[in-house]
């Protein structure tokens, strides 16, 4: 079972560098497609309750555009791509050239749709495969599915594994942001990398890169 | 639908009750469902919000019996009974259950929804506890907030705006 007591401060410090690997990779990828210089914050790993979870990215209510994938293979559990829904836009006119995608109100261009889609696929893609080779782990993502909704409803699906066994998620999560940009203002562009291991995948992380779990 | 004070939030796998002239709510809804049982004569209402279907999914020990379905009605109806509600006179509502990601995998996590909600209808039947109305299925999420007062279900979606059930 996890609990806020499972992770020491090594195991922490592993999985940070876990995103750090995948974030790091995928940044460079997304950077690349829109051609934007962005720049990763140092990811935070948690052990969060799942309403701690709900309440990150403004809260359950709040609007997002979300890449969604699941993964399989020697490492199972979620990942999540999280943008603010101008952002998604953003990143949909810049990859299409079409000023007129949005995703602010539907019904969504089936297009737009699947320039996020193939987006998310690639980042999520980038992310992964950095994570496979760092931990000599094979990790099978599914296609990314594309929800535009409510961040609660979305992020829930992530937790639906975990809570037949625990009250708690570890969401390693990674921060981008525009580096370049001229805006006071931190940055344009905010996304959110969120990797939720199941309970047995993190475990078999840490042993696999050497810490012991408890 | 604006914070204030006199609604009582409830969070994903968890529960509560309010008597008017509180309200009470939960947010985020995608293939969970929230279940209102209420009592408009003493306008006392209880939501769950309820994650999966059943108790037997559960590997642990130690659960929120508000994440299941059948766990989560009759805890419910037990907390409400405490308040001095009697479950001949509940009524419910329910709302959730959304069906919002489709790709194809083993796991059936992704028809969730439409096994919750059917799931909450068996419990409720159980019971005796007639289902008033229902905004469930699709593939938007929810936020929903009852009030005890007139037994009004407000449902809000990201797109669809509002509406009452």
């Amino acid at each position: 079972m996890v609990n806020k007591e499972t992770l020491n401060q090594t195991a922490l410090d592993v999985l940070k560098e876990v995103g750090n690997i995948g974030a790091g990779n995928a940044a460079t990828a997304l950077s690349k497609l829109v051609k934007k210089r962005l720049q990763m914050k140092v990811p935070s790993v948690q052990v969060v309750t799942f309403n701690e979870m709900m309440e990150m990215v403004g809260g359950p209510d709040e609007s997002v555009a979300a890449i969604f994938l699941q993964i399989e293979g020697d490492l199972k559990g979620n990942m999540f791509f999280v943008l603010p829904i101008e952002q998604a836009s953003l990143f949909v006119r810049q990859l299409t050239g079409s000023v007129k995608f949005s995703f602010q109100e539907p019904p969504y261009s089936d297009i737009a749709l699947s320039a996020f889609q193939e987006m998310g696929n690639i980042v999520a893609g980038s992310y992964l495969s950095a994570l496979s080779d760092f931990l000599q782990m094979q990790v099978v993502p599914t296609v990314p599915d594309v929800g535009i909704d409510m961040f609660g409803a979305i992020i829930s699906y992530g937790l639906l594994e975990i809570s037949k066994e625990s009250d708690y998620a570890i969401v390693i999560d990674t921060e981008i942001i525009e580096s370049d940009s001229n805006h006071q203002s931190e940055s344009l562009i905010k996304g959110h990398f969120f990797l939720m291991p199941d309970t047995d995948s993190y475990r078999y992380i840490l042993t696999k890169l050497g810490v012991a779990t408890k | 639908m604006k914070t204030d004070e006199n609604v009582v939030k409830v969070g994903i796998a968890d529960m509560s009750y309010c008597k008017a002239p509180k309200k009470i709510r939960t947010s985020g809804l995608g293939s969970c469902v929230g279940v209102v049982l209420y009592d408009l004569s003493k306008q006392i209402a209880g939501l769950a919000h309820v994650m999966l279907p059943d108790s037997n999914l559960a590997k642990g020990k130690t659960m929120h019996k508000a994440k299941f379905a059948d766990t989560a009605i009759v805890t419910l109806i037990r907390l409400l009974e405490s308040k001095g509600v009697s479950q001949k006179q509940l009524k419910a509502k329910i709302a959730g259950g959304a069906q919002m990601f489709t790709f194809h995998t083993k796991n059936d996590h992704m028809r969730i929804g439409p096994r919750n909600v059917e799931a909450v209808k068996k419990a409720l039947q159980r019971y005796a506890i007639p289902l008033v109305s229902e905004d469930v299925g699709g593939t938007s999420g929810r936020t929903i907030e009852f009030n005890p007062e007139t037994g009004i279900l407000l449902v809000r979606t990201v797109n669809k705006g509002m509406k009452e059930i």
